[in-house]
């Protein structure tokens, strides 16, 4: 039921306090005269109903999470307690800077911390999510090559693997996109690359470990081919989660990167936002950096970039999403970071092992921080598919994998255990996958119904599309 | 899966009905319509557009995928069918009532397939 | 050090084995040894939450926490009702993804659905998506979204907020849209530049209402002009307002956009915010990010999905028409929690006291001789001269816990961009009078 369905004409809340000064209304011809419809409930209807809500949604604090790309590792309750500080939470983004030292310590420092993990220069923090990282670092790119008047640059290379927010963020800068092939054991094709590359080779767009869950071991080649053209290697952090602490960025010979704050540095993911998308650089592109960055003199000071490319959103970010992160890595430290990485890369494999015996791997081990399955075979045998499987999940309350990505692989589920998992969750998983590929060979059937234990079960999306339905009518 | 004998075909699965020599209309293949499975929506050119044969006209969409559709002539648009804008499960219902244009002042074309090729080519893409 | 990860020594080796390998290092035997960080990170070593806790307690000690604000400019401090809190804070909803299995996350979809059914409400528009990053980057997306093949160019108004105008700048700059800057007139869009320049290349229109300085825009005139000229017309407005302003749909916009902070966000300097997008039936194709729709599921039971995917980048990759694919979910949220708490009603009781105390406050600094610079209507923003320069004002309110209006910069240096809320008690207002009024 939604809220607009519970309470009672005229019921209300009372928050605020009787005007204490004498009454200012616009002019006639300013007023609203459009009714406005919306919730007339009580604080106890509020609660209830969003308690409800609580119970028919699923977060990484109910179960395993295993979506690939996503990086759903547990979200520390100390990062919640920090953001809640008030010397936080209650700041003015434009009070004068001697009064926000303490943000700009934390902007300062996050942006020292993430460097050294990446093997970048300097980092905004400007981006509040992944993609709009993705169209701040092209950006900058665009502006790299137009300020040496080299105008011909206009192509983007992307692997075909790569995430879709990739081509869709070339688009927005103004470039054409090619798509290159991927070899057969799914990483950059060398040949294909050797062939895209030339002088109007603006950049690459490239995730290592990439969208399969290998680490690319032909990158310094990769790279260097594409510096060689003229063009920039630009870092889609998604995946950095792999590799944290044992290789860098930077030193694979990629120019420009971003994180997501959300993923790899534990912050919550808040049902879809809000993230943080960092985004980090080397010295060639640092002058074009949007927003403000902070600078130690006296004291920490606010300075634009000499070239800015401008701002790509208001003031500095997602602030408080910076706060969690820089809690967990004051955590983490040195030590802290590659343990991390490495034990999201022994739980990939882990599960990976416990599965190849019933499911084909797109491709052998041993993988980083994901897999890859791919169902085609069952399907063709039983007409179980991707899909199905991950419905089962659903069944025994567990959040099934990303499905049908990469594109490149049929009938894909991609997972990513992440290391905040223990044995005893990977093992109960692993049972509950074997068991529904157990049903898939001998009871299909009930697998193309599932999930039947959700609040609802498969909904209809073409008549969602067709028809669209957007919000509720008064 | 349905092919009518009295029009063309593509390799990339349009079908084309000639009304003279420089008019046509353009739709998806049932063939098409069935492997694209339930459609959402259609993107059509605007009217007075030009076309050029085998680029890129219009895109229809399933929940979960998009797919390009190419025009097999070289003209003007005269004409679309709005209809499918509002109702694009026309297309799924009855493929070769559900034109998408109508091209005139045709100066330009691919290479068609007959009726009995296109069938053959479907065969083989169900192999 | 400090640690999230539960693996024993014991549970590594039973891993391991199964693996059948030695170590963890020898999944990491594809990684070019030439490059290998060989001595670690340059960090400092971890810390036991304690501590952690202890230090950034520390950091935020050295930030001074304002408990009066006459400061808006694009940030406004609002009372958060307690249910906002306790409801945002519910670990399932923050700890979720956004909704891919619809089945197992119908309460966050039906949230998202509850959203746009109120942002909607509140700007009479037809539809809203699920929220973007901030009121910047909806601007942005909305002048974005009105490009097509013959039409390249977007005007702005110069009395949208800064920032804004400089978002629209970058993405501009990104994808080759042309942008024409409309002078302001005595602190409101000029609308004989607008007939002038307004030609069959715009794309659309963009201002402010209340702008940058407060003021109220003749947004029926320019909504007029715009449609004249067949480009569409975006409006940004700040939500509180709402409450009693003519909305975006009464004046004709095609678009309206927004920062959607003051419905129940902190400061939290700067960020998360919330960017809302509503616009009319016409353009639901070309609205960008995650929308949330209504349907049914295998037995007749109504449901959520997100839908109209295929715009989206995931799907149409090169050809999406924007790249947005998290929306801010959390902080909608926020916002739905607060406007249901507030109900029409609170909003408009809002909305009046904003603008009363605004009013008063303008009155009084008129009195002791700063004199009131918008020339027509103004809502909870206006802009005064100062007689003394703005630096000192501020200097001095701050030595009473307060702060003081936003200095203006540039043509406008010396003047002071005041903002007064529901939060700001009359007696505040005078304690600052009588500060002002002896430096």
């Amino acid at each position: 039921m939604l809220i607009f369905e519970k309470g009672q004409e005229g019921r209300m809340m009372t928050i605020l306090p009787e005007c204490d000064v004498p009454v200012s209304l616009p002019e006639e011809g300013s007023l609203r005269k459009k009714s406005m419809h919306l919730p007339q409930v009580s604080e106890n209807d509020i609660s209830r109903h969003y308690t409800e809500i609580a119970k028919k949604a699923y977060g990484v604090n109910d179960g395993f999470y295993p979506l690939g790309s996503c990086t759903m590792k547990y979200n520390p309750k100390i990062n919640e307690d920090t953001a809640a500080l008030p010397g936080f939470k209650q700041i003015h983004p434009l009070q004068p800077e001697h009064t926000v030292q303490g943000c700009m310590e934390v902007l300062k420092t996050a942006e020292q911390y993430l460097c050294e993990i990446t093997g970048m220069s300097r980092m905004t923090f400007q981006p509040a999510a992944g993609a709009h990282g993705e169209f701040t670092g092209l950006l900058l790119i665009k502006a790299y090559h137009e300020s040496r008047g080299d105008n011909k640059r206009t192509k983007i290379i992307v692997p075909d693997s790569a995430h879709g927010t990739n081509p869709a963020s070339a688009t927005m800068v103004g470039y054409s996109v090619i798509s290159i092939p991927s070899a057969e054991d799914g990483g950059v094709d060398l040949e294909e690359l050797k062939k895209a590359v030339g002088e109007d080779t603006a950049g690459l767009m490239l995730t290592n470990p990439n969208t399969l869950g290998l680490f690319d071991r032909n990158i310094l080649e990769i790279t260097k081919i594409v510096h060689e053209a003229g063009g920039l290697n630009y870092y889609d952090g998604a995946n950095l989660n792999a590799v944290m602490g044992m290789i860098r960025p930077g030193d694979m010979g990629f120019d420009v990167v971003h994180l997501n704050l959300h993923k790899t540095f534990s912050t919550p993911h808040g049902g879809g936002g809000p993230g943080s998308g960092p985004v980090g650089c080397k010295d060639l592109l640092a002058e074009f950096l949007p927003g403000s960055m902070v600078e130690e003199e006296e004291g920490y000071v606010f300075k634009h970039p000499a070239h800015t490319i401008g701002q790509v959103k208001s003031f500095y970010g997602n602030f408080l999403i910076v706060v969690r992160a820089m809690t967990y890595l004051f955590m983490l430290g040195k030590e802290g970071v590659p343990e991390a990485s490495k034990h999201a890369v022994l739980n990939a494999n882990y599960m990976m092992a416990q599965l190849k015996d019933v499911y084909d791997m797109a491709y052998q081990g041993p993988c980083m921080h994901e897999f890859v399955m791919s169902l085609a075979r069952l399907k063709k045998e039983t007409g179980v598919s991707a899909m199905d499987i991950a419905k089962g999940l659903l069944d025994y309350g567990i959040h099934p994998p990303t499905m049908y990505f990469p594109l490149i692989v049929p009938e894909a589920l991609m997972a990513e255990p992440t290391e905040t998992e223990s044995k005893e969750t990977l093992d109960k998983v692993i049972a509950v996958l074997r068991s529904l590929h157990e049903t898939a060979m001998t009871n299909p059937e009930t697998l193309h119904q599932a999930p039947i234990h959700t609040p609802v079960t498969r909904l209809d999306e073409v008549r969602a599309a067709r028809n669209p339905k957007l919000k509720h009518e008064f | 899966m349905k092919v009518l004998g009295d029009l063309v075909y593509t390799k990339t699965h349009e079908w084309v009905r000639f009304e003279d020599e420089t008019t046509a209309l353009v739709g998806l293949t049932d063939h098409a319509q069935q492997s694209l499975g339930e459609l959402v929506f259609v993107n059509l050119p605007e009217e007075g557009d030009d076309t050029t044969a085998g680029e890129v006209f219009a895109d229809v969409e399933s929940v979960k995928a998009v797919s390009d559709v190419y025009c097999p002539v070289t003209g003007v648009v005269s004409e679309i069918n709005e209809e499918l804008l509002d109702s694009p499960e026309k297309i799924n219902e009855a493929p070769y009532e559900a034109w998408f244009v109508k091209i005139t002042d045709i100066t330009d074309k691919e290479e068609f397939l007959s009726p009995e090729e296109y069938e053959e080519l479907v065969k083989k893409d169900m192999e | 050090m400090g640690s999230f990860v539960p693996a024993t020594d014991h549970d590594r080796k039973e891993m391991l084995s199964a693996i059948g390998i030695e170590s963890i290092e020898d999944l990491f035997g594809q990684l070019p040894q030439e490059v290998l960080l060989k001595d670690g990170l340059n960090l400092p070593n971890g810390m036991s939450e304690m501590e952690v806790n202890k230090k950034m307690e520390g950091i935020a000690a050295k930030n001074t926490v304002f408990p009066v604000i006459f400061r808006g400019a694009g940030a406004y401090k609002h009372y958060i009702p307690s249910i906002v809190k306790s409801v945002i804070s519910k670990e399932t909803l923050y700890t979720a993804y956004t909704p891919y299995q619809a089945e197992m996350s119908q309460g966050i979809l039906q949230s998202i659905y509850e959203y746009q059914t109120m942002i909607c409400e509140i700007t009479g528009m037809d539809v809203a998506n699920a929220s973007v990053y901030d009121g910047a980057s909806a601007a942005a997306e909305a002048v974005a979204m009105c490009r097509d093949r013959k039409k390249n160019r977007a005007f702005v108004s110069a009395a949208v907020h800064p920032q804004v105008i400089e978002t629209i700048k970058t993405y501009c700059f990104g994808n080759g849209m042309e942008l024409t800057v409309i002078p302001e007139k005595d602190g409101i869009t000029d609308l004989d530049f607008l007939k002038e320049h307004l030609d069959s290349q715009a794309a659309c229109v963009y201002i402010q209402n209340p702008n940058y300085y407060g003021s109220l825009e003749p947004a029926e005139e320019i909504g007029s002009i715009a449609k004249e000229a067949n480009a569409r017309y975006i409006m940004g407005v700040n939500p509180i307002s709402l409450g009693i302003i003519k909305t975006p749909i009464e004046y004709g916009a095609d678009i309206a956009v927004g920062e959607g902070q003051p419905l129940g966000l902190p400061l939290s300097f700067g960020g998360p915010y919330i960017g809302f997008m509503a616009c009319t039936k016409e353009l639901i194709r070309k609205l960008p990010g995650r929308i949330v729709g209504e349907t049914v599921d295998s037995n007749g039971k109504t449901g959520y999905v997100l839908t109209l995917q295929a715009r989206e980048q995931h799907i149409r990759r090169e050809k999406a028409l924007s790249n947005v694919c998290s929306n801010q979910a959390l902080c909608a949220l926020a916002v739905s929690v607060y406007l249901s708490a507030m109900g029409a009603e609170g909003l408009k009781q809002t909305a009046i006291q904003c603008m009363s105390k605004a009013h008063y406050m303008a009155e009084q600094l008129e009195a002791i001789g700063y004199s009131v610079v918008n020339q027509g209507e103004f809502f909870h923003e206006f802009v005064t001269t100062s007689k003394i320069p703005a630096e000192q004002v501020m200097g001095k309110l701050e030595e009473h816990g307060i702060l003081g209006g936003y200095p203006l910069t540039g043509e406008r240096a010396g003047q002071i961009l005041w903002c007064c809320t529901e939060m700001n008690a009359k007696d505040d207002i005078d304690r600052v009078i009588g500060i002002l009024k002896e430096v």
